[in-house]
């Protein structure tokens, strides 16, 4: 198998987007990180509600952690060593399966929630830039396809469901070793198809969006000491200043 | 012993008259953009009295500081690293935007565009948060004066550690007002806080700043700072505090606050202190020894040791001479009238305050008796409980003595000088009295009352020679309209590179009107006119020689310094 044997479309759509995808994630999020460190923030709005804040972003912030748990065990280990370790496909089926739709249900809750808070309370939504909304779109899509494909492929399905690791992870890792076969994924059930594109998309979004906070996760923070010293000259910028300040200004309604 | 220097504050609280002027320059200087509505890096609180943010003082709500375990370890009272990073999502301590207030404008658009009426057009309230009508409920210095505090005081959480009854007799007998900043800890737990690793403490001179490009807005410094001195701007989503103006105080400048300040009560100045025992002392089992142990941490800059310790570590010479200078150590170790802010938040706090004896001397007045004499201020010191538990609520963690003693040395300081001003020697049994020579008496009272600007704020510059460029110096394309495009980047008005500091310094200014450049005046040592900002009068701004002796004649001679107030 090999890319000689699939066709164009295919290899635009499993080959060239993924790639493309990737490559638009790395530079872009080198690019964001050179130019606008600045505005690389979670961007709280916890200031203004804290009510639904408490349960919907621990709801869907634990539950996509589980979620992205669980795409590292399906893609990247392949079948081989799960079986090595004696577990079987009706074993994997079963936890993968259960585990993955309650952390997809926590998750989409979780996003619920958040998108209501969003939309209901004022300054929150005021607060929301078009290219938030943008990213929404493709956050939810991404989340609630996926949920979809496990729902209608693996729950409701007979049996052990489809088996996504003779086809998605192998043609997923082929990728990573520079041997892309994209004809793997020519059986693919279509609420996969559907849902790996959005993916790929929201991922080519990722680094001019507020999802950026991700790559800046605090893991270091449990390793330094308590207090921080620097000296003067390291915390001198060595970037230009811009020039500026925005007037307080009421917001528009 | 690991010598480092400390710019730090003494504010004599006897000397505030609750004017906020301090709290208005510093928030024309820094905090007057959007998204920074709300926030004070100073305000003026009147105690007794909620506070700002409402009762930031309760700690069993905002769990603010650090509080010390069994095994005598000191741990972050709103929990360690894990809960931190397992409560990242949403921070469940911290004040919501109603806990400080709703930054609001007035309509005033209406007054002038309002179409002709039977009645009188209004300004009506806006949020600035929706834009919407609102009801004003709250702001920063809401029940200033004690206005409204009969409803709102029972709440103050320093009286709720007093006695029951005391609240309304409170409020007839004393009032006075509270000026905070950050205080810029020894011990910050704000610092700690911070899983972003994005604040620190500044190696030189022990400023606490937020690096505004590594902060990523989990807002866990809000948390943990108990005096709520760290705030989050919600148009950058990034935390920002009162930077102790430190490109002032790199140049030798005071800070907005401190130079504004019409009643003159701020000192600036250094402390050097042993960084190796801060640890040892912000654990010290009981909270009424948090006074001493901090006190034990500083070293006295006139020691040679001390004096040898500090140029090891590479503190400048200048640096130590403005430590031996310094009117915070003589306030602190000296006189010993310097009083920390809630030391049992355990952060050992570096802006300090000598406490007001005008409570007392008010009650003593109107009760028909001399409130300069010193028997019966000594006298009512001791029995007016209400205030003295109440300034030691703020100062010393409920420890009446400390704060007893600076009441007693100030009573001495004021009647003693009435003798003074009557033409009698200053009575030495009254400073033996308070543990004072009758000179050193005379000397605190010059510091404290006539101290010139000199005297009040000694401020080493920094060293730039060390640091690679100056904050301003950065030679760009990133003007308005250029390449680098200043304003509103891609991913909102808040996003690319921050707003620099951008306060003028003289030096600065002093460069830049000497600058020898291609539009600059032909002679040498001129002003340059067109870039002459108008004031003072800087050497070179008229020429040598002048003809026809007009009034600026006399003006060339020396180094016209700013006017200064």
């Amino acid at each position: 198998m090999g890319l000689t044997d699939a066709s164009a479309d295919k290899i635009i759509l499993w080959v060239v987007v993924p790639y493309v995808t990737f490559a638009v994630l790395v530079v872009g999020s080198v690019w964001r990180y050179r130019y606008d460190k600045f505005g690389w923030t979670t961007r709280s709005s916890e200031l203004y509600e804290k009510r639904l804040l408490r349960w919907g972003s621990p709801l869907f912030h634990f539950g996509l952690l589980f979620v992205v748990l669980g795409h590292f065990l399906g893609l990247v280990v392949p079948k081989s060593w799960t079986e090595a370790v004696g577990v079987s496909e009706a074993q994997y089926h079963f936890v993968a399966t259960w585990m993955g739709s309650l952390a997809a249900l926590v998750a989409v809750a979780g996003l619920l929630i958040l998108i209501y808070r969003r939309r209901a309370t004022g300054p929150v939504f005021l607060a929301t830039t078009k290219t938030d909304k943008l990213m929404y779109v493709f956050l939810a899509g991404s989340l609630l396809s996926g949920a979809w494909a496990t729902v209608q492929t693996q729950v409701i399905a007979a049996g052990h469901g489809y088996d996504y690791r003779e086809t998605i992870s192998p043609w997923f890792r082929s990728l990573w070793y520079l041997q892309p076969e994209p004809a793997l994924m020519a059986g693919v059930p279509a609420a996969f198809q559907v849902h790996i594109t959005v993916a790929m998309l929201l991922f080519a979004l990722w680094p001019f969006t507020r999802l950026v906070h991700a790559f800046s996760a605090p893991v270091q923070y449990p390793f330094r000491p308590y207090v921080v010293y620097r000296s003067r000259e390291a915390s001198v910028s060595s970037r230009a200043p811009r020039p500026g300040w925005d007037p307080t200004n009421t917001p528009p309604r | 012993m690991k010598v480092m220097a400390q710019m730090s504050m003494v504010m004599n609280l006897d000397k505030c008259i609750g004017c906020h002027t301090c709290s208005v320059t510093c928030k024309q200087a820094w905090t007057n953009r959007t998204g920074m509505e709300y926030v004070w890096f100073n305000n003026v609180e009147t105690r007794p009295g909620l506070g700002y943010p409402r009762t930031y003082e309760d700690q069993d709500t905002w769990q603010g500081g650090w509080v010390r375990t069994k095994r005598g370890k000191l741990k972050l009272r709103a929990g360690g690293r894990a809960k931190k990073l397992a409560t990242i999502f949403a921070n469940p301590k911290l004040p919501s935007i109603h806990d400080y207030y709703e930054p609001w404008t007035y309509e005033y658009d209406m007054l002038l565009s309002a179409p002709q009426g039977e009645h009188t057009p209004v300004a009506k309230p806006k949020s600035l948060l929706t834009g919407d009508d609102m009801s004003i409920q709250w702001s920063a210095n809401w029940d200033d004066d004690l206005g409204g505090s009969t409803a709102t005081m029972q709440d103050d959480p320093i009286l709720k550690h007093m006695s029951e009854h005391v609240a309304e007799e409170l409020e007839q007998t004393f009032m006075f007002y509270l000026p905070r900043i950050c205080e810029h800890c020894l011990n910050p737990s704000c610092v700690a806080s911070c899983p972003s690793g994005a604040m620190y403490k500044r190696v030189e001179d022990g400023i606490v700043l937020v690096d505004q490009d590594q902060c990523r807005g989990w807002r866990m410094c809000v948390t943990g700072c108990p005096y709520k001195k760290v705030y989050f701007n919600h148009k950058t989503g990034k935390a920002e505090k009162c930077t102790l103006c430190y490109p002032r105080i790199e140049v030798g400048l005071p800070t907005v606050c401190s130079e504004t300040c019409v009643g003159r009560l701020r000192y600036l100045g250094l402390v050097l202190y042993d960084a190796d025992k801060v640890g040892a002392a912000a654990a010290i089992e009981d909270e009424h020894d948090l006074l001493a142990a901090q006190r034990s941490v500083f070293l006295d800059p006139d020691d040679p040791e001390v004096v040898a310790a500090a140029r090891r570590e590479g503190i400048p010479d200048d640096w130590i001479t403005a430590a031996q200078r310094s009117p915070i150590w003589k306030l602190i170790h000296d006189y010993e009238v310097a009083l920390p802010l809630h030391p049992e938040y355990r952060t050992l706090p570096m802006v300090w305050y000598i406490p007001p004896l005008s409570p007392v001397v008010d009650v003593v007045a109107s009760s028909g008796n001399d409130g300069e004499d010193g028997r019966t201020l000594f006298a009512a010191i001791s029995q007016l409980r209400i205030p003295l538990e109440y300034l030691a609520g703020l100062f010393t963690a409920g420890d009446t003595a400390p704060v007893e003693r600076v009441l007693r040395r100030l009573a001495a300081m004021r009647s003693g000088m009435r003798e003074v001003n009557l033409g009698r020697e200053f009575p030495e049994e009254t400073a033996t009295a308070v543990g004072m020579t009758a000179d050193q008496v005379q000397e605190m009272y010059r510091l404290l009352a006539i101290a010139k600007y000199e005297e009040r704020y000694v401020i080493p510059t920094a060293h730039t020679e060390v640091a690679r460029e100056l904050e301003e110096m950065a030679c760009s394309l990133d003007f308005e309209g250029g390449p680098g495009m200043g304003g509103a980047g891609p991913f909102g008005s808040s996003s690319g590179t921050p707003t620099p500091v951008a306060v003028e310094n003289f030096h600065a200014l002093a460069a830049r009107q000497t600058a020898d450049s291609p539009y600059g005046p032909t002679t040498p040592g001129r002003v340059n006119l067109l870039n002459w900002d108008g004031n003072g009068r800087p050497s070179g701004l008229f020429p040598p020689g002048d003809i026809g002796g007009g009034a600026a004649g006399e003006g060339g001679d020396g180094a016209d310094e700013e006017g200064r107030p």
